[in-house]
């Protein structure tokens, strides 16, 4: 490799007394309060319902976890790493270390998935797939190409569009079994991996935004095309991708669905309204609900459909703070 | 006439939400060394969820500190929330919070700054909510 290694040129002792952004306190304490591991997922209770699975549903669902691998690696090892020279405060930096590591986790907490339910031969197998899978490796370079470039807020959002959009044809398919109340350990372990995306999407897009502040005008409008231009590629991409994997089982309309609804989210991250219409976002509500029990479709009061007026479904709070 | 009241971060999500409304609103202010807001009419509150996936510090600080102001709670007519499906059973979880404390309706949730949809459903779910007060 010729490229020279870019590392930050200046360090001092980071004093968390001292804060510019406080931002970077809440989210380090959010992604520190939501430490987990594998290991605590008590996934040996998928066992019997894995053998439940046809041959086909085990394969596509062992080279969607290899996918999802693929892509938690490129963001351990080199995206978030990769934000680090960059970032506005010293305080940023060490939440983009928190961030890396946790990508790592989640690379390592698919292989405890395999070796619970798989064969090692069925292992290497799914993994020779995902480095042999044209779709999965386009997407990967398409990103990786942009975290070597020089331009730090493209990195931010190649690596925003990564957190928020590429993982969600993966993420899709343990919340259809759960909705069919199979491999449902698998699925508590995936939504720990969702829950940290979102702050990760969120946090990595908020700084996007904070580095646009100051860009000029026409600088704005150039990443701005850039990120539409960017989400297309990876869209069609993506849209290949689900095929390969979805069509033997005919699910991939759906997914695709779930693309356009977590592709808006993606752009919403980093400050932009959302693209696609909600008559191509209409997720099935039970794959809705497997990811969210509370986004039931009756939260809008005002249409009248109106189950969100029960009020006090929630039993109480830990908050100490109430005084009434 | 009748109002909005919210709380947004830095991040502002949640100030964009109620900006592509364009209905009156009183911002919460962020730090407590800000004068604090105090309410005259009966107004609707927006929140955004918290703590990213269990309830603890769901509802933000500063808006529990203008909800306990027992004037400002008493014109509370109904709640309205942010959050992120990402975060599973707590999604939008400080709606329902402020819900049960002031027994008022959790009227819509959104994700982010929300989508025109949402916008437009809310537009419209508010000017009925307020001809019937």
């Amino acid at each position: 490799m010729t490229e020279k290694l870019t590392l930050v040129s200046h360090v001092d002792a980071i004093n968390w007394n001292r804060i510019q952004d406080e931002k970077d306190v809440e989210v380090w304490n959010r992604l520190t309060a939501n430490f987990w591991l594998p290991e605590k997922v008590p996934l040996s209770g998928d066992v019997q319902s894995w053998n439940t699975l046809t041959a086909e549903e085990q394969t596509l669902t062992m080279r969607v976890f290899t996918g999802l691998t693929l892509l938690d690696t490129i963001q351990g090892t080199v995206g978030a790493v990769s934000l680090i020279p960059d970032a506005l405060t010293p305080h940023e930096e060490a939440v983009y270390t928190n961030i890396a590591f946790m990508e790592s986790v989640h690379a390592k907490s698919y292989s405890s998935i395999f070796s619970t339910l798989c064969s090692t031969p069925e292992i290497d197998a799914a993994f020779r797939w995902s480095t042999e899978n044209q779709n999965l490796q386009r997407k990967a370079q398409i990103v990786l190409d942009y975290y070597h470039g020089d331009d730090p807020l493209k990195r931010k959002v190649a690596s925003t569009l990564l957190e928020s959009f590429l993982f969600y044809s993966g993420f899709y398919l343990p919340m259809y079994w759960s909705s069919r109340a199979k491999l449902t350990n698998t699925a508590d372990l995936i939504r720990l991996i969702i829950r940290d995306e979102a702050v990760h999407g969120y946090y990595i897009g908020y700084k996007f935004q904070k580095g646009l502040e100051l860009e000029s005008e026409a600088r704005r409008e150039e990443l701005k095309d850039y990120t539409f231009s960017l989400l297309y590629d990876l869209y069609e991409n993506e849209v290949q991708y689900t095929h390969d994997l979805y069509d033997p089982l005919g699910m991939a309309e759906d997914v695709k669905k779930f693309l356009h609804y977590n592709a808006n989210k993606a752009l919403m991250n980093l400050g932009y309204e959302a693209l696609f219409p909600s008559t191509v976002t209409d997720v099935s509500p039970a794959i809705l609900s497997a990811l969210s029990p509370n986004a039931d479709e009756n939260h809008d009061f005002f249409s009248g459909s109106g189950s969100s007026y029960v009020i006090g479904k929630h039993e109480e709070t830990t908050d100490d703070d109430w005084d009434f | 006439m009748a109002s909005l009241v919210y709380f947004s971060s830095t991040s502002g999500n949640t100030h964009r939400f109620v900006q592509k409304l364009g209905v009156p609103a009183d911002r919460i202010p962020l730090y407590s060394t800000d004068e604090p807001l105090k309410v005259d009419e009966p107004y609707v509150l927006v929140v955004p969820t918290y703590g990213g996936g269990n309830d603890r510090g769901a509802v933000p600080k500063q808006v529990i500190k203008f909800l306990n102001d027992e004037h400002n709670r008493s014109l509370i007519r109904g709640v309205i929330s942010a959050g992120n499906t990402n975060f599973g059973s707590a999604y939008c979880i400080a709606g329902d919070i402020v819900a049960q404390k002031c027994k008022v309706p959790h009227l819509f949730k959104f994700e982010l700054f929300g989508t025109q949809d949402d916008v437009d459903a809310v537009r419209n779910g508010l000017d009925v909510l307020w001809k019937q007060q």
